[in-house]
This record gives C-alpha cells, structure tokens and sequence, in this order.
C-alpha cells in the first residue's frame, strides 16, 4: 500500500478518535461559561496534570526543540532549562491565584486584574495584550499542524487544506466541551506523545551510531562547538541563556490560558502537588533533542531545521509509525489551540467587549458571544496563517514578551499592599511598548540581552516607581468588592 | 473563609530558589562538553540531572509549607 495513504489514515484516526472523545466529555453537562471556562473548578490532580501537560507541551516543544538542536545546537538548552522552573514559579503563585479566584468567582486572567485593582480599563487592556498575544500562538499551533500532514503524507497533502480541516474540528469541539474536553483529548496525546517520543529518542541514536553516547561523541567530533552556547549562533550565549529562562521561566504562567488553566483545580493543594511532579513531564523533551542532534549528521541540508524530527523518522521508520508520531504531533497542535481559543474568545467577550461596549449583556450573551469569536480567532489565526510575513520565531518571541509584561501586576498584586493600579497600568504600557519595538526592528536579543527580560525590568522600574508617587485605590484581595461576574441576579457583575 | 491570602513561607520560597540556581545563573559553570557523563555531554547531563532534582526540592517546599499551614481555612492574617 502507498505509504502516504497509510501514515495519513493513521493519523487521521487519530484525530477522529480524539475529536470524538473531546464531544463526549460534555456528556450529561450543562455548558454555561462556568462550565465551558473552568470546568466548574472540580479537577482533581490528575485532570489538573493531564490539561496542564497538554498545553504546556505544544508543537513548538515538539517540532522547536528539535528543530533548534539541528539548526542552533546548544542555545536549545534553554528549553531544557526553562521548563522545570515555569513549575517551580508556578508552585509559589498558582495556589494563590486559585484562592483568589474561587473567593470572587474569577474566571479569566483579567478579572483577575478587575478585581485586584478595580478598574475597569486595566483589565480590559490586559485582556486586549492576551488575545493580541495569543493569535501569533494560534498561528505557530496551525502552521505546525500544517507541517506535520505535508510532511506524514509525504507531500500529497498540501499544508493549507490541512491547517483548515484540523481547525475546524478544533473548533467545533471546544465550542460542544469546553476546557473538560481539552483535558480529556490530553489523555491520548500525552500517552501517544511519551510513548512515540521514548521509542523515536532512544531508537534513532541507536539506528545510526549505535547509542547515545556514540551520537554524541559523532557530532562533538564533526562539529566541536555545535553542543555548547552560543552553539551555531553568534548571540545566543550565557547572557542570553540567563535572561531568556528567567524571563520565561518567572512569566510562562503569565499566558491567559495557563493563567485560568488553575481555576479549573479543585483546589490550592492540588496545585501544588501539581507543580511538584510536573518536571517529570519533562523527560520527553531531552530525548526529542537527540532526534534533533542526530538529524545534523543524518540529514545535514534541510531546509527548515522544524522538518528535523519528521524527516528522520520518515526516513527510519515504516508509514504506520510516521502515521502515529504525525498523529501525536497533530494533537500538540490542536490542544493547545483549542485552549488557547477558548481563552482568547473568553477574554475578548467577558473582558473586552462587555465592558467597553456593551455594559447591558448578560452572562448568556457573554457566552454566546465568545462562541462567535470561537469561530472569528480561528479565522483569523488560518489567515494569518497562510498571508502573514513574519516568521514564525519573530512572532512567538512577540507573544511571549508582551504576556511577561503581566507579570508585575500579577505578582505584586498577590504579594504587595503598597502597588497602584496606576503604577502597574504605567509598567506594563511601557513595557509591552519596549518589548514590541526591540523584537519587531530585530533587536532581540539586545547586546547579548533578551529583548522581553530587558523590558520587564523597565516595568517593574516603572511600576514600584510610579506606584511610590500615587495613591492605593485598592489594596489588596481582601478589600476587593466581592460580585465580579455571574453573581445572580446581576448582569453585569464586572463593572465596578 | 475570610482571612488574607496564604502566602508561601520564607523557608519555601528559599528552597524555590534552589532550582534556579543549579538550573539558570550557574550556566558558565556547567556549560561544557567534558566530563562525558552515561555518554551524555557535561551540560546535557546537568540539565537532566535537575528533572527529578527539581521535583524532589519541591517536595521538601511542598513539606514545609503543609508544615507551615496545616488544617485548610483555619489560620487568619499572613505575613506581609
């Protein structure tokens, strides 16, 4: 049988399967906003680990990390180094989030700076930097689904009919399940994605040269300075390495949609045994490096350092294994997306629009609302998808420096009385403006400096210096009006 | 429920910073090829060396903040 034909049917039972899956996790429920967003904050450890897993693991860790190994050899440590400490940060801040937001009902990050700061237009502008940095994310999702078909189908299939089939089921089942239907598809994904990255990360080492050491001691000899920083870059070197993993590793709860991920825990405690056993995760991802170091020597002219892992195992294995490890990598795609829709569109209705435009809508509309915007996100992460012009890094870089840019607000917020709202409005304007100039004219890394850590140090500057001249409006959780939003009876709880 | 928010305590935030030591500002330290560890180069194994470390320091934060706050909505006030 054609190769193509049977790694792409594999691949899409797959996704049929997991599709299904994700409808039925609504089963017998009703899916108000409550429900949709936070699953009625009921998940225990493992449904907390499972959702968590699933879309803190995207197809960028997937297909980058590799790819960064092929293509920039030892700066991709970052990665290795970033993801324990994004559990160790969550660990200290998650908890009380949760807290926070069980006591007042929250169920998006901007509520979150609603009530902490009670107003009305920092929230709404949070809300606005979380959906701007979530598209180019949509994207990154999209053009790696797009990637990972053309590459399985052995280029029948072109990327963009693929990029808009997996989509419009991505977004068909967030808007049928909600978040309980994310968390439940991640039971397949995680268990195909430890079982193809485990099997691919020991056995192609071992195809090639033997083992792992073998491999190693093959690329230290062809290429002496590839495993160390700066690696085959010029500017990604120690410097770079330290303000890159504290930028991502203090602000990666920062995204909205890792942000509300904890509102769907059961409890603080969950969240914390969570925190401690989530590196374990981690193991897939040095394993997913050694594909990436091996395809330097097995593969050495690729053309795009993403294809490395794909292209080596379709050139190792036969079509149905391509089929399952396309089928793994399809769902770190659609995963991630389908929460990072549900977040974004949430965001938008609740916090964005409501507010701004349409203090009269009830909690019905809302949901209603963010349905369609579902729908609108999608179509605009598949056009910017198929027309946009900047690369796919430039735009992941974008994203993440402008969301790091909450991280003041937040933590300040939990664990200082003497924070303005002010002071934090006037951090994060200046630091998502530094952010987005030093990345957009190709200023990052600056001298050596991640362009995102050099701008959330301008916002905290700016922030406890601002916050020093103005007055305390609100002080803390515990002063904070209690209604936010879905309180009976009140339409339009998030106007304080 | 009433009452500020738990706070971590001091001890807990302190073993947090273990991690970021071994993991983030010691990289100039780690950061070569040699000594070859189980075949993997010097910073590779370092690096996988701290996913269980970083679990297991956790679990030592995990224990004394449980330590620190034992029942669940019982204490009042936090250290600010």
């Amino acid at each position: 049988m054609n190769p193509s034909i049977v790694s792409l049917a594999i691949i899409s039972s797959i996704v049929a399967v997991s599709t299904v899956v994700g409808f039925l996790a609504r089963y017998h429920r009703q899916m108000d906003l409550e429900q949709w967003t936070v699953a009625g904050r009921g998940f225990g450890l493992v449904l907390v680990w499972l959702l968590m897993a699933g879309e803190v693991y995207t197809t960028f860790t997937f297909l980058g990390a590799s790819g960064w190994a092929y293509s920039r050899g030892g700066p991709v440590l970052y990665i290795l180094g970033y993801q324990p400490l994004i559990f160790v940060v969550s660990f200290y801040i998650l908890p009380l989030i949760w807290e926070v937001g069980r006591k007042h009902r929250l169920q998006t990050q901007a509520d979150f700076f609603q009530v902490r700061y009670g107003s009305t237009y920092l929230s709404a502008f949070v809300a606005l930097v979380g959906v701007i940095c979530i598209i180019p994310y949509l994207q990154i999702q999209l053009t790696g689904l797009g990637l990972i078909v053309e590459v399985a189908s052995f280029g029948a299939i072109h990327r963009t009919p693929a990029m808009v089939t997996g989509f419009v089921l991505v977004a068909a089942f967030v808007l049928v399940s909600g978040v309980r239907g994310v968390a439940w598809v991640s039971v397949i994904k995680d268990l195909l994605l430890i079982f193809a990255a485990v099997f691919i990360g020991i056995a192609i080492p071992r195809i090639y040269f033997g083992g792992l050491g073998a491999m190693f001691t093959a690329v230290v000899h062809a290429k002496p300075t590839h495993l160390i920083m700066p690696g085959a870059t010029k500017n990604l070197g120690h410097t770079w390495y330290v303000t890159t993993v504290l930028m991502i590793g203090l602000t990666f709860y920062m995204w909205p949609q890792y942000f509300a991920a904890s509102f769907t825990a059961r409890s603080g405690k969950v969240l914390k045994r969570n925190a401690v056993i989530m590196p374990l995760y981690g193991i897939t991802m040095p394993l997913m490096l050694c594909v990436g170091f091996t395809a330097l020597l097995v593969l050495p002219n690729l053309s795009n350092g993403d294809l490395a892992l794909l292209a080596l195992v379709r050139k190792t294995f036969p079509a149905w294994f391509l089929g399952i490890v396309g089928g793994a990598g399809a769902l770190t795609a659609m995963i991630p997306a389908a929460i990072q829709l549900l977040t974004g569109a949430t965001l938008y209705a609740k916090n964005l629009f409501r507010p701004m435009l349409a203090p009269e809508m009830s909690d019905q509309q809302v949901a209603k609302l963010a349905k369609i915007m579902v729908v609108v996100l999608t179509l605009g992460a598949l056009i910017m998808a198929l027309y946009s012009s900047l690369s796919l890094v430039s735009l992941y870089l974008l994203g993440f420096a402008g969301v790091a840019q909450l991280f003041p607000g937040v933590v300040l917020g939990l664990f200082s009385k003497r924070v303005t709202t002010t002071g934090v409005f006037a951090g994060l304007v200046v630091g998502i403006a530094l952010a987005t100039f030093l990345v957009l004219t190709g200023r990052d890394p600056y001298f050596g400096w991640n362009a995102g850590f050099l701008a959330l140090c301008l916002n905290l500057g700016v922030a406890g210096l601002v916050s020093a001249l103005t007055r305390v409006r609100v002080a803390g959780f515990e002063e904070a009006v209690p209604a936010l939003a879905g309180s009976p009876g009140d339409g339009f709880g998030s106007r304080l | 429920m009433g009452g500020a928010l738990r706070r971590p305590s001091l001890f807990a935030i302190l073993l947090g910073l273990v991690p970021f030591a071994g993991i983030c500002f010691s990289v100039s330290l780690w950061d070569r090829v040699y000594p070859v560890v189980f075949g993997l180069p010097f910073n590779f194994f370092w690096l996988v060396l701290w996913i269980p470390l970083t679990p297991l320091v956790m679990w030592a934060a995990y224990a004394v903040e449980e330590r620190c706050h034992p029942g669940d909505e019982t204490r009042k006030g936090g250290p600010d």
